[in-house]
Order: C-alpha cells, then structure tokens, then sequence
C-alpha cells in the first residue's frame, strides 16, 4: 500500500469515525407522522373546563411560548403547531381527545396531558402505538415506570419523592411526632399519601394519628380542620390544591391550631394561595420548592422572572402573574424546546423518546438554580431534586441542600 | 295539558303511521351495519369516526332511559349519570376481577341496574316533581362517593379505576377493534329500541303514559300505579347502566371521576333537546350529546380568531347560547319540532 | 365534647351558606314555581362584579347595593326576555334553559376574570370575642345578614301590599288578574328579588371559600336540600334547611371519626358525609313530603 493510499484511507476511515460519532443530529431528515419541512405538530389536552378549570392556564401559557418560539424562527427553522383540547378533567373526554390528536390530526406526539385519572386512562392506548406521552402534568410516581411504558415520560419532581423528603425532615426534626394529614381524595392526593407513608416507614401507621379527606366539590374544608386539631396532631401534612390550601391554612389560624406544617408543592405559590390565606397565618410552613414563585419577592429581579414577565404581557396578556403555574408551564415548554432542537431532522417518535431520554444537567429557566434536568434511558424522571423553603414574613426562604432522588424507579 | 312537574310532549300521533315508516328504518340500520365494509378498507371512514358513531349509539341508548322513565312515566331525574357508573362498573369488575369474557358482561350490568333502579324506584314513589330531582341528584352525587368507599376499595380499585381491554374481533375478521365496538354497539341499540317500541305499544306502554298523564285517573281505572313506577324505573336504569358498560368497553377505562354529576345533566339536556317522550328524539338526543361539545368549541375557537374580545371565550359561553335557542325554537325537543313541522307540510 | 361544639357551630357558619342560597331559590320558586338551577352562577357572577367594584377601590358595603341593584335587574331581565316566551313550554325544557344560563354564566366569569382564585376580603371587622374559638367574625356576620335577609323578606311578603300582590300571582294568576295585579311583572320582581338576594349570598360565601368560577357549583345542591327539608315555598323553612343540613353533614362525619376513633372500624368518614346527609333529607322527605315547615297544599282532582 502505498503512502498515499494509506493516508486517503485514513482520512476515510477518519471521516467515517467522525460521521458515526457525530450527534443524531446528521444531515438526513426522517419523518413520522406530525413532522415535516416546515411544522412539527404537538398535541395536546388540558381542563379548560369544570372542577380543576384553574390548571387551564397551564395550556394557554404552553400555547403562548410556542407562538413566541415561532415568532424567533421555530425550531430548526420548522414552526411548533400546538394542538390543545379541552378534556374537562374527565377521563373518557381524554381519551377521545387523544384519539382525535393521534388518529385525525396526527401529532407526533403527546405533550404535557394534565391529570393523573386522565393520563391513566390514555396511557395504555399511546403506549400501544407508539405515540410518546412527554412530560406529562402531574407528579404520579407511576409515569417513569419506562419499562412497563417506554413512550411514557413525566416532569416534575414526583409526589412520592416529595413527600418522603417531607417525611425524612418530620423524623429528623419533630421531637414525638404525631401526624395529621388532610388529603384530596382522589389520585393525586393518595399518590402523595402512600409516599409519605413510605417515607415514615414501618412505624407509618402509628405516627399518623388523623387522616382527614375532603372532595373536591366540598365547599369547604373547616370540619376536617377540626378535626384535625382534635386528634392532637402536632405535625400537619397539608396534600391540597390551591383552593382548598388557603381555606386549611386560615382555618387552622383561626381555630388556634400551630402545628409544624408541611404544604405540597402544588400549592406553593405566593400570590395564589399564601396571600389569600394571609401572611401571618402561614409562617414557618415548609415546601418542596423547584419553580420560582413569580410573586416571591426574593426573586423581583432575578433574569428569569424579568424575561418571563415580558413573555406573559407580551404572549399571554390575559394570563395571571401571580399564578405560578404559568412559571410551570415556561419551564416545561423550554425543555421541550431543547428536546426538539437534539432532534435536529430526525423527528421520529423513536428519536424523540430517545432524546427526551438524552438530557443532561439542563437547567430550565424558572426552576430554582441548581435544579436540573437529567434523564437517561433507565431514569424517565427528568426533575428529581427539590429544595426545603420554610415561609417567613412574606417570603418562602431556602435552606439546606438541594435534595435528590435521582433516578431509581419508586 | 298535564299540571304535574314532568310534562311531557302528548303521545307521538303517528302511532297510526307507523306501520308503513317501518321499511325505511330498518335499510336505515342495514346500511349503518355495512358501514365498516364500505368505510374500513376503502378508508373513508376512519376508526376515529367509529369511534364517535359508537359514542353517539352509546348516548342514543342511555338517552332512551331516561326518555322512559321521564318523557313516557313522568318521573324526573337527574342522576341518570349513576346508573351509567353502575353499568360502566359492573361490567369493568366482572372483566377485571372474575376474568369474565365482555359480552357475558352486559346482560349481568343490565340485570344490576334494573335492581338498583327498582330498588331506588321504591322510596321514589312517595317524591315527586322537584323532591325527585332532588333525590335523583342525590344519587348522581352519592355514586362517585361509593365508588371511592374505603371498603369497596378490594373490588373498584378506588379513585386509580379499573384498566380493561376493548374486545377484539371474533373469528378474524377484517375488522378493526374500533370497527366491531361499533357493531356491537349497533346491534345492542337495535335490539333495546325494538323492546322499548314494543313495550310502549303494549299495554304497559299505555299504563305507563296514563300514570304520566293523570296518575290519580289511571289508578282509579284500575292500574296498579306503585309496580308500573318502580318497574319503569328499574328498565330505565337498565337501559342507561348498558349503555354505561359499552362506554367502558369503548374507552377501556373507569374510574369515579368519569362518572360525576356533568353526565346527569348531558342526559338530561339530550333528552329533552332530542325530544323527551320520543325514540326518535333518544336518537338525536344521543347525537346531539356526543357532538355539541365539539362544535361549540370549534365555533368558540373561529369566533376567538375573528374577532378580537378582551375575554377569553369559551365553548360553554356558547353551548349555553345554544340550548336556550334550542329551546325557544323547539321547545318540544327536535323531534317534537321535527314532527310538528312535518305535520305542517302535510296539510290538514 | 370541644370538638362536638366546634364541629357543630363549623355547621352552622357553613349553613348560613346554604341557607343564603335556598332563601333564592324560594324566592324563584314562591313566584315561578321553577327552581332555578341557575342561581349559584348568578350568584358567582354578582360576587365577581362586587369584587371588582371592590378592585376599583369602593368600599365593600357600598359595592354590594350596587351590584344587588345591578343583579336585580339583571334577574327581571333574565324572566322578561329568556323566561317569558317560555312561559307555557314543559317544565323540563325550561330547566335546560336553566342549565343554558347556567352554562353561560359560568364560563363569563371564567372568561373575564380567569380560574385562578381570588382573595375576596371580609366586610365584617375582625374582632375578637368571646366564643372565638369556635366561629369567626365573618362567620357570624354571615349568620346574622341571612337572618336579617330572612326578616325582611317574612316582612315584605306579609306587610307589603306588593308582597301581597306578588303571594296572590303565584297562588292564582287568573284572580290575580281580576283583582287588577300586573302577574308578568310580578314574575319578573320575583326573579329581580331573588337575583338580589343571590348577590349577597355569593358576597357573603366568597370571603369564606375563596372566589373561582366554581365556587357555587357544589353549594347549589346543599341550598336545594335544605331549601327542600325546610319547605320550599317557605322561606324561613328553607333558612332553617340550611343550617339544619350544614350541622347535620358535620355532625355525621363528627360521629363516624369518633366511631372509627374508638373501634377501629370505619364506616363513614369525610367522603360519605354529603352522601348520607342527603339520605337523612330524602328519607324526612318521604316521610314529610312538604319538608318539616311546610304545609301540604290539597289539589283538586
């Protein structure tokens, strides 16, 4: 062989290397349905209707970034057409929704399906085709499961996760604790439940003194509060959506019940509930804190809170700032820029599980610094670390650690 | 007319014309059954559009229910949303706990509802017009709450609800699973219509729209009215609780959230927008159920992108809008406005 | 026996609530023989237009005449235009009229003012006082208002020759009539009136439960319960529904803690409470028909 020949096969062979080393992002474009030249479609379903009508900003806020992110040019120069219906919280509604999303308007996938019941019930359907059910709205511990469903991905910290942190800091700092908890009875609530429990351990079931449930349509949750307080708890696990959180922590204020207060991320936000219930009844309540409470005066002027600000008058005008499930839905709809962008032109439902699955130390906009982003094939729960804020004056205040649960399957 | 709380339309007058109509019915139905050969393959109608055809049959059916025990006995309700959940249930445990095959399931949800609904029937007989309305929502509200009852929990699978599998088709056929829910589903509401037509055209069709008509009349002619109202209600809770059990089957899902009191009142509206003592009227009641929601949300997206309001509209803004025009237009139900305008073009 | 004495005022304050919303639903029902379905949104909806009237920097208690006008004649139009072509059609097509008006109602509050819940401040001051522990000043305030409402409403219909007027074209429209009564507008005060009455209850009830357009949709079957127990077509009845189904429901889910407490088993709790509440009033009502105030009116054949 000779010189020259060897060194032309070396630079082939260099070449070839390069070519399969190079990120999926390579020069061929392969399209499932929903992708094309120029538009990727993304579906869609939110309850813009009936008893949890309040998580309906969520997609109107997704709706809204992705006009912002097609008015900056797209992405890798293809226009996001964002499909969102109305599924009123009903599970059947869902699934025709979904059916419709797949099946006529052919999205190339499913994004951010709000509910636990809902995403239940058109898990097994997406799954079957092979549609992926990306970052799904809700902190069921069940969406990472990626074994069982490989086309399933949730988002946020997850509720077990949360609430063993919760659990962990009870058994740490509460001198002979004897726990209330007054929970949401459906889903949601009982997903937070059974990871408290877990996280208590053996001795769960003597530490909890009173289990109180309420139902949504309940027009208040006063008598469950004092009955809370007559069981001599001096631990209170508040698992509550907004509404119902505000009433708990007046009320308890108001029947003299100071117990330490442990409240669910769900209803963490300042301006939506804290306010409401009053700032002198909710002090010293400890949070799992990751997305930054746009009312929170700490973070008046931190660059993200600007920016999204400017996002929300400019996009979304009749979208509320207090409400920090617009700050949510910000922060997923980046994550799921970042993912399409990896995808570069390959955008097969495959390479799109493949990236989302890809993810490493990203840290999205709106989430507290330090909280990042990280997935890989064996771990489908992309946010996995929350910090403890303690609510003091009129702030929530950060302490300790950033705490963790990364991967592992619960 | 009638003073009781429940009027209803008079009895359809075309009893008489029936006879002749009957043919065009039943190519009606032929020509639905063949759908899935001609629209399958050829690929004209889509599984997703089976998926409604069947949800509108499923409605059509539930609707008639009610239609039963209100339009043709005068007893009002508002929770026929809780026999849909029981037959809904009934049929998702038989397949999830005793492995049941899905269509031994419905007689046994039929026969469920019928006793629950007969059962309710009971204490019912001594409330009427708005006492009634107010036990009936009671039921459509206490339902979830049983299906979430600690200790039915081992069986109903609480507030996560039950997974179970659509059927497939038999034999294997070349049909898609969506297509053979909706000739189940077809000829489920075929054979439950022809009952209910010939239970009307019985007598106890006719003791049933005496008592609606003039109860205290009807018993002084000898009609036992205490066994016709509780047996209405029990066939009227069969009818619903089926059509609830091929709602599990389409969406292969249940749990207590997809049964809460919004159903009761879609029932309730699609009857009477249907037309409340009419067959006919079940038929568009069912339609008009499954796809209002769809067009005023398309309406409300079309009228958001024309014209700029400072709100944010929504489709319930418009679905209101809609029934109060339905009901000023027709306030017989569409059937009854159908009919009347029918009878109008014949002549005297 | 503290939590007893709690749980039981607890009910009351929530009675007061339901006990507002059935005094409307009387109205509607004592003048138009209907029930209105509709009369929790309205109420929302009157709340709302308080809350922003309060936004805007008014006072509470000079926002609430204001909308209650407002509401008033928001109702008379309501009967006047919806209501009055309909006045012979079946019962049941103008209860989907009401489910219309309900529909609409509710998603123009969502529309205007958004899902996210609103703090809706107190009008009652906040003074301590004896007894605190187990009822708070607006809770009070609450009770005493709808008492207060309840009196003058008794008032009106017995000492008012318009109350007078307004009784004579429910009982009997075609005397009514002869006696030279204007019965069609009788309708229509009767639906200004109790859209008014609306007004207030949704005012008093969202300081309590926070506002968000479904904040009356689940208080509108409890105000129909106790309107019922009490006797619908009166109105100091259904006051006393109210509050009879707010203690009641408490009482229940009281006892059965308390069961479950002291054996171990449990029975009903928390998530049965409305359930068997609701069994307890249709059960009176079986065995009363005309609820525990009302009279049994004879029709003849």
């Amino acid at each position: 062989m000779t010189l020259a020949t060897r060194r032309s096969l070396l630079a082939a062979s260099g070449a070839l290397a390069l070519a399969l080393a190079v990120s999926p992002a390579s020069a061929q474009k392969k399209y499932d349905e929903g992708a094309t030249d120029t538009e990727i479609k993304v579906g869609n379903t939110n309850p813009y209707s009936g008893n949890a009508s309040a998580y309906g900003t969520i997609g109107k806020a997704i709706d809204a970034y992705f006009k912002m992110v097609n008015e900056q040019g797209g992405i890798n120069g293809r226009k996001i057409n964002f499909i969102s219906y109305d599924d009123g919280y009903a599970p059947p509604k869902t699934v025709e929704m979904v059916r419709k999303l797949v099946e006529e308007d052919q999205v190339l996938f499913v994004f951010q399906t709000l509910g636990t019941p809902p995403n239940t019930a058109i898990q097994k359907y997406l799954n079957g085709k092979k549609v992926p059910q990306l970052f799904v709205a809700t902190g069921a511990s069940k969406w990472g499961h990626y074994k069982e469903n490989p086309w399933t991905m949730g988002f946020q910290p997850d509720y077990v996760t949360e609430s063993i942190i919760y659990a962990k800091h009870i058994l740490a700092n509460v001198q002979d604790p004897k726990i209330g908890v007054l929970m949401q009875n459906d889903d949601y609530g009982k997903d937070y439940f059974n990871g408290f429990k877990q996280g208590l351990g053996k001795d769960a079931d003597k530490l909890i003194v009173q289990l109180a449930t309420y139902e949504v349509t309940d027009p208040t949750v006063d008598s469950q509060m004092i009955q809370l307080k007559n069981s001599g708890a001096n631990v209170f696990f508040n698992i509550t959506t907004p509404k119902f959180a505000a009433q708990a922590i007046k009320k308890a204020a108001e029947i003299g019940w100071k117990p330490a207060h442990y409240l669910n991320n769900v209803s963490a936000s300042i301006g939506a509930v804290i306010k409401p219930a009053g700032f002198e009844n909710a002090q010293d309540i400890i949070t799992a804190y990751y997305i930054k409470d746009p009312t929170d005066p700490q973070f008046q002027n931190d660059k993200d809170v600007v920016e999204w600000r400017a996002f929300m008058q400019k996009y979304y005008p009749t979208g509320n700032l207090i409400d920090s499930s617009n700050a949510y839905a910000y922060a997923v709809s980046s994550l799921l820029q970042h993912v399409l962008k990896q995808c570069g032109d390959d955008l097969t439902r495959e390479n799109v599980m493949r990236q989302a699955a890809n993810v490493k130390n990203l840290q999205l906009p709106m989430v507290l610094e330090g909280i990042k982003v990280n997935t890989s094939p064996t771990d489908f729960y992309p946010l996995q670390s929350v910090r403890l804020a303690r609510f003091k004056g009129e702030k929530w205040e950060l302490f300790g650690d950033i705490l963790s649960n990364e991967s592992s399957t619960q | 007319m009638a003073t009781t709380a429940t009027t209803a339309s008079s009895i359809p007058a075309d009893a008489a014309r029936r006879p002749a109509s009957q043919w065009w019915i039943w190519l009606m139905i032929a020509g639905l059954a063949l759908l899935p050969l001609l629209g399958g393959k050829t690929g004209l109608i889509s599984n997703y559009s089976f998926l409604q055809l069947s949800l509108m049959i499923v409605y059509a059916i539930a609707v008639l229910g009610l239609i039963l025990l209100t339009g043709f006995n005068g007893q009002i309700s508002l929770g026929h949303g809780a026999f849909f959940a029981v037959g809904a249930y009934t049929s998702a445990v038989l397949i999830d706990q005793a492995g049941w095959p899905y269509w031994a399931t419905l007689p046994v949800a039929a026969i469920v509802c019928f006793l629950v609904g007969y059962i309710f029937g009971m204490p019912a007989l001594r409330l009427e017009g708005h006492y009634l309305a107010l036990a009936t929502f009671a039921l459509a509200v206490a339902v979830p709450q049983f299906l979430k009852y600690r200790h039915f929990e081992w069986f109903t699978n609480g507030v996560q609800g039950i997974n179970i599998f659509k059927p497939d088709p038999p034999f294997g056929l070349p049909l898609s699973a969506d297509q053979w829910m909706y000739l189940i589903v077809l000829l489920v509401a075929v054979l439950m219509f022809w009952i209910a037509r010939n239970l009307l055209d019985s007598r106890t069709g006719r003791a049933m729209m005496a008592i609606r008509d003039h109860s205290m009349a009807a018993s002084t002619m000898g009609v036992n009215v205490a066994h016709y109202k509780t047996m209405v209600f029990g066939i009227s809770a069969l009818y619903t609780g089926v059509a609830g059990a091929l709602h599990a089957l389409i969406f292969e899902f249940v749990a207590p959230d997809s049964f809460r009191f919004e159903l009761s009142i879609a029932i309730l509206v699609g009857a009477v927008v249907g037309g409340i003592a009419s067959l006919p009227g079940a038929v568009i009641g069912g339609i008009f159920v499954q796809v209002i929601e769809k067009y005023a949300d398309a309406l409300t997206k079309k009228l958001t992108a024309a014209v700029n309001l400072p709100l944010d509209l929504e489709p319930w803004t418009i679905y209101g809008i809609a029934l109060i025009l339905l009901m000023y237009i027709m306030p017989m139900g569409i059937a009854g406005g159908l009919s009347a305008l029918w009878r109008k073009l014949k002549g005297p | 026996m503290e939590q007893l004495l709690q749980q039981v005022a607890s009910g009351l304050a929530n009675g007061a609530i339901y006990a507002c919303l059935a005094l409307a639903l009387v109205m509607i029902f004592v003048s138009t023989d209907h029930i209105n379905f509709a009369q929790g949104e309205l109420s929302m909806f009157s709340a709302y237009l308080v809350w922003q009237l309060m936004q805007w920097g008014m006072n509470f208690w000079v926002a609430l005449p204001i909308v209650a006008l407002l509401s008033f004649l928001i109702g008379v139009m309501v009967e006047r235009v919806i209501l009055r072509p309909l006045h012979g059609a079946p019962v049941l097509s103008i209860v989907v009229v009401f489910i219309g008006l309900l529909a609409i109602f509710h998603s123009l509050a969502g529309a205007i003012w958004g899902h996210t819940i609103k703090e809706f401040p107190s009008p009652f001051p906040n003074i301590a006082f004896a007894g605190s522990g187990y009822i708070g000043p607006h809770q009070i305030g609450m009770i005493l208002v709808t008492l207060l409402l309840l009196v003058t409403l008794f008032a009106f219909f017995r000492f008012t020759p318009l109350g007078l007027a307004m009784r004579a074209a429910a009982q009997n429209p075609a005397s009514a009539r002869l006696a030279g009564i204007r019965v069609d507008w009788m309708l229509a005060l009767g639906w200004g009136l109790a859209a008014a009455i609306g007004a207030v209850a949704g005012s008093l009830v969202a300081p309590a439960v926070y506002l968000e357009p479904n904040m009356m949709a689940s208080i509108l079957l409890y105000g129909f319960a106790g309107a019922l127990v009490g006797g619908i077509a009166s109105p100091g009845g259904a006051v006393a529904g109210g509050f009879i189904v707010g203690v009641l429901e408490n009482l229940i889910a009281y006892f059965g803690n308390l069961l479950e407490r002291s054996t171990g088993v449990y029975v009903i709790g928390n998530g049965e409470k409305l359930t068997v509440a609701l069994i307890i009033v249709i059960t009176v009502l079986t065995l009363k028909p005309s609820g525990l105030f009302g009279h049994v009116t004879v029709r003849r054949v």
